[in-house]
């Protein structure tokens, strides 16, 4: 059952070859077997099957949806009436939202089975999922690598089919470059394309939600889900939602793929460069052209990007304060007794440290020269994309320098840590669509090719990608377990 | 030392719009809920919850700038100002700070007799913070932030105020102009209408600002002046005993009647303000405002100007009419009523009314007496049924009861007697009893007349027209 994708599934669960209650147990047990990945924080056995009988109920009506009846998990970011949202912190160890994220509700509202909610890194914070109070995430294709971050729950899940599609976001990669490394599809729609609220921010001018599946069809039809307005986001995007399947099948002649000379140099490892080289002759042979591209202001990305996410982190993260919910310490001496051993106590490493910096680039006398500056290289590195993207329909680039590194091999190195996530963190500063697609494996490890589009043009990523997967079959692949 | 002191005053006045809800969430606003019930998620600031812009807040924001003749800004930016308080639920405050919605405008104030322009810097929005309660936590502190998100318009003034007296006259004045515009209930009992006043001195002549101090927590009238006046006191003491004035926040207590310092310039907060990323900037069209322009209600300015010229009224009736939109309200509307001359109608509201609200420390949209019932007290005043004296009267019944002043002559069988022939009967029968009183009137002794008038109308029990005795004694006693 595990297999199939979520149309196949759709077509069992209507021919009656198996119940949702039947498909969500069979997951359900996958998760219990595959426990030691530590792809779920909370699993929500009960709920689920109490939503599968729900949904077979729909089913029989034929009042249905695609997504109805399907199982799926939720990134532990986004906040469940109910059910507990850590966001992989010990400082939300014991919180319990009274609401529902507008995604939540929308996947609720289609009836698929939400299984329970997926590990990450510490309020998004991080590259390998190191960062979760929670503990890493394995990689199923190796546990001793890392998953990848900050959705590195969703992607191990997925790639280990202990749920059928996974709600991820992305802030500077984390679903792009987690979805790499366990050779999975992810896709990162156009800023506020998909609604926020709901979702814990950490950096709230970059963060943005999006779908993980094992192909491009399934990452569509989950976007198509969730995508939309929201009245409840101010940052969400007015604008209609085509259908984000009519167009995967559409023919890739004539399509310009541009590629970033500052992505493609010397530098890129070697067996990387091999791999997307194949990849992009795939494409050629699909009818596309290539074509190089520049984007000058690329190699100014991370530094802006973790002067912004982090300035922004330092404000978001104000809230958890011990006061209303979450982790309070004991026998607080006095308010800034309770404020201090509260945050300090409950925060990892890698939290505080933004935390700091980003309240550092905001002091006075440091804003002009940090955050002011950091958003002016903000407008550059938009402009250069929208320079090349008037030469080109798509861009593509690795996802990452580097198939996934071991558990505990960058985790007391920022900076390196950092460094892996030039390729994703720009598109973010932008606001741009980028997917993650498998594009084969070294040494048994997947790695990913980056597409990225044009503002709103995640139909067309979503051809790319279901066209590139016709041709191949490293979407197909499975781990052993 | 004899240096002559100069005061400088800048005021910021934070004005509660009254909204219905808050102005980042569909919570209410309605004072004096039980604590908590008016605080959702956002006012609770619970995680991964995202503001939403009240659009009431913004058009109050505007219509408060076109009533100052300020610039309204195009496009105006949303800030964090990022501390960390209890009852502040997200250790950050929604403000604007570098790109307000209102730019420099102006209000005239008038001190003895004087105008006086006071230039208003900017008006920005932002939202309340919540409510920390000391009382009955047993040591601890209990947070209600039922306020929490309440959208304020904070008004900053430029250092144009000489004194404590102008000051309280640009707060007034500030107060009756929010209240006129409807933007603001001015409740300053319930921190509807706020003020913090930055002070400082200079000797006379010098153009250089002094070193301020900023008062807050000043939300009376009375205060103002008091707290303004003891910081300035204090600051020319500190200076003429050779010490400096330093930049700080000073906390007014109004039971002590004394300013405390509660943070230097060194322990002040680094708010670390950046664009909010969560809201959009906020454009104001020109169509918005146009249509706002459009609604604008009549100013108080212009009201009283067109009182004294429509309605003849003197300069200190019209002040009084004027003073709140519901005042003029009424006036006009017993006016349009009685279709009487509009001086008996000002004086009945300015004297009898005016009093009896004062007394029981009411509005006038509170008044027992409506517009309607008030008119009619004022017609029968006018066409002679009764006089100013028995007028009073029924006032009192009016005040206290729900009959119409023609119902209260009636039954209180207070009408005026006009009739020629009963007053003669009258004035005959008293004469006759006072032989000798009208002797000496006759003999010069005019303060007499005032005698005969008294004795008449007491045997008249007040209902006497007082003309038509006048009348009738002067020919009687002639």
């Amino acid at each position: 059952m595990h297999n199939k994708t979520i149309t196949e599934l759709a077509q069992s669960l209507r021919a009656k070859e198996f119940s949702s209650v039947e498909l969500t147990q069979h997951f359900l047990n996958r998760v219990k077997n595959h426990a030691d990945l530590n792809a779920y924080i909370t699993v929500t056995e009960e709920l689920a099957l109490q939503a599968a009988q729900a949904a077979d109920a729909r089913i029989a009506t034929g009042n249905a949806e695609l997504l109805t009846g399907i199982p799926m998990a939720h990134k532990d970011i986004f906040c469940t009436k109910d059910v507990k949202t850590t966001c992989g912190s010990k400082m939300l160890d014991n919180f319990i939202a009274p609401y529902n994220a507008t995604v939540v509700e929308q996947l609720n509202a289609v009836g698929a089975v939400n299984l329970g909610k997926l590990n990450m890194d510490e309020f998004a914070m991080g590259s390998s999922n190191e960062t979760s109070f929670y503990g890493a995430v394995k990689n199923p294709w190796n546990k001793n690598a890392v998953a990848g971050g900050s959705s590195g729950g969703s992607a191990a899940a997925v790639a280990a089919q202990l749920v059928v599609c996974a709600t991820g976001t992305d802030t500077g990669g984390s679903i792009r470059q987690p979805a790499a490394f366990c050779g999975i599809t992810g896709i990162k729609p156009t800023y506020g394309r998909v609604s926020r609220y709901g979702m814990i921010a950490y950096a709230s001018s970059l963060d943005q939600g999006g779908s993980m599946a094992r192909s491009a069809e399934d990452c569509a039809l989950l976007l198509q889900a969730i995508a939309g307005f929201d009245a409840k986001d101010s940052t969400s995007v007015d604008a209609p939602v085509p259908d984000y399947c009519a167009d995967l099948n559409k023919p890739l002649t004539g399509l310009k793929i541009g590629l970033p000379k500052e992505f493609f140099t010397a530098d890129l490892n070697a067996d990387m460069a091999a791999t997307l080289e194949i990849a992009i002759n795939e494409y050629k042979k699909l009818g596309a052209e290539v074509k190089e591209v520049s984007m000058p202001n690329l190699k100014y990305a991370i530094p802006a990007y973790y002067v912004i996410a982090s300035a922004e982190c330092s404000s978001n993260l104000s809230r958890f304060d011990g006061v209303r919910f979450g982790y309070r310490c004991e026998n607080p001496a006095d308010l800034n007794d309770l404020y201090t051993r509260s945050r300090g106590e409950a925060f990892g490493k890698e939290v505080k440290r933004r935390i700091l910096m980003g309240t550092y680039a905001l002091s006075a006398g440091y804003y002009d020269a940090y955050y002011l500056k950091a958003q002016q290289v903000r407008r550059l590195i938009s402009d250069d994309f929208k320079n090349a993207l008037n030469e080109v329909d798509v861009i593509f680039s690795p996802v990452t320098p580097t198939p996934a590194f071991n558990i505990g091999e960058k985790i007391a190195n920022p900076i390196e840590m950092y460094l892996a996530d030039i390729y994703t963190i720009a598109i973010n500063l932008a606001g741009l669509p980028a997917m993650s697609i498998p594009a084969g494996f070294i040494n048994g490890l997947p790695v990913g090719l980056q597409v990225i589009g044009n503002y709103f043009d995640e139909a067309r990523l979503l051809n790319v990608a279901h066209a590139y997967q016709n041709v191949t079959d490293f979407h197909k692949q499975s781990p052993s377990l | 030392m004899n240096t002559q002191w100069e005061v400088v005053i800048g005021l910021e006045i934070q004005t509660q719009l009254a909204t219905k809800t808050k102005i980042f969430s569909g919570a209410a606003t309605a004072y004096g809920a039980e604590p908590n019930t008016q605080a959702c998620v956002i006012s609770l600031g619970m995680p991964g919850v995202l503001p939403v812009l009240n659009e009431d807040a913004v058009r109050k924001a505007v219509i408060f700038g076109m009533a100052i003749e300020a610039e309204i800004a195009p496009y105006s930016v949303f800030a964090r100002k990022n501390y960390f308080y209890p009852d502040l639920p997200k250790g950050y405050q929604i403000s604007q700070f570098e790109l307000p919605i209102v730019g420099k405008g102006f209000l005239d104030i008038e001190v003895e007799g004087e105008t006086k322009r006071i230039g208003i810097t900017r008006a920005h929005l932002e939202e309340d913070a919540g409510k920390s309660l000391h009382e009955n936590f047993h040591g601890s502190t209990g947070i209600d932030l039922n306020r929490a998100g309440t959208p304020l318009l904070e008004i900053v003034s430029e250092p144009d105020m000489r004194s404590a007296k102008e000051a309280v006259a640009y707060m007034r004045k500030l107060h009756e102009l929010v209240r006129y515009l409807g933007i603001c209930d001015g409740n300053m009992q319930e921190g509807s209408f706020r003020c913090d006043a930055n002070v400082s001195v200079r000797p006379k002549g010098q153009e250089e600002f002094g070193t301020r101090a900023e008062i807050k927590n000043i939300n009376s009238f009375k205060f103002v002046e008091k707290a303004i006046n003891h910081e300035v006191e204090r600051q020319i003491e500190v200076i003429e005993n050779g010490g400096k004035v330093v930049q700080e926040t000073r906390l007014y207590d109004s039971d002590k009647n004394e300013t405390r310092s509660m943070r230097s310039k060194e322990e002040a907060n680094d708010y670390r303000y950046f664009p909010d990323p969560d809201l959009l900037p906020v454009f104001v069209s020109d169509e918005l405002k146009a249509e706002l322009k459009a609604a604008l209600p009549e100013l108080p300015e212009a009201k009283k100007l067109r009182f004294k010229t429509d309605y003849k009224l003197n300069d200190e009736s019209a002040t009084i009419l004027t003073s709140s939109r519901d005042m003029a309200d009424f006036f006009e509307n017993v006016v349009k009523i009685s279709g009487c001359e509009s001086a008996i109608c000002a004086n009945w509201i300015t004297g009898e009314l005016s009093a009896a609200l004062n007394r029981a420390d009411l509005e006038i949209t509170a008044s027992p007496i409506s517009a309607e019932r008030f008119a009619g007290l004022v017609a029968r005043i006018a066409d002679d049924t009764i006089s100013g004296k028995i007028g009073k009267q029924v006032f009192e019944f009016l005040w206290n009861g729900s009959e119409s002043a023609d119902e209260i002559i009636e039954t209180q069988g207070l009408k005026q007697i006009t009739d020629t022939g009963a007053i003669e009967a009258i004035i005959d029968t008293i004469l006759a009893a006072n032989e000798k009183q009208a002797e000496q009137y006759r003999g010069g002794n005019e303060k007499m007349f005032g005698f005969f008038v008294g004795q008449v109308m007491k045997a008249m029990q007040g209902k006497g027209n007082p003309a038509e005795i006048n009348k009738i004694l002067k020919a009687k006693l002639a």
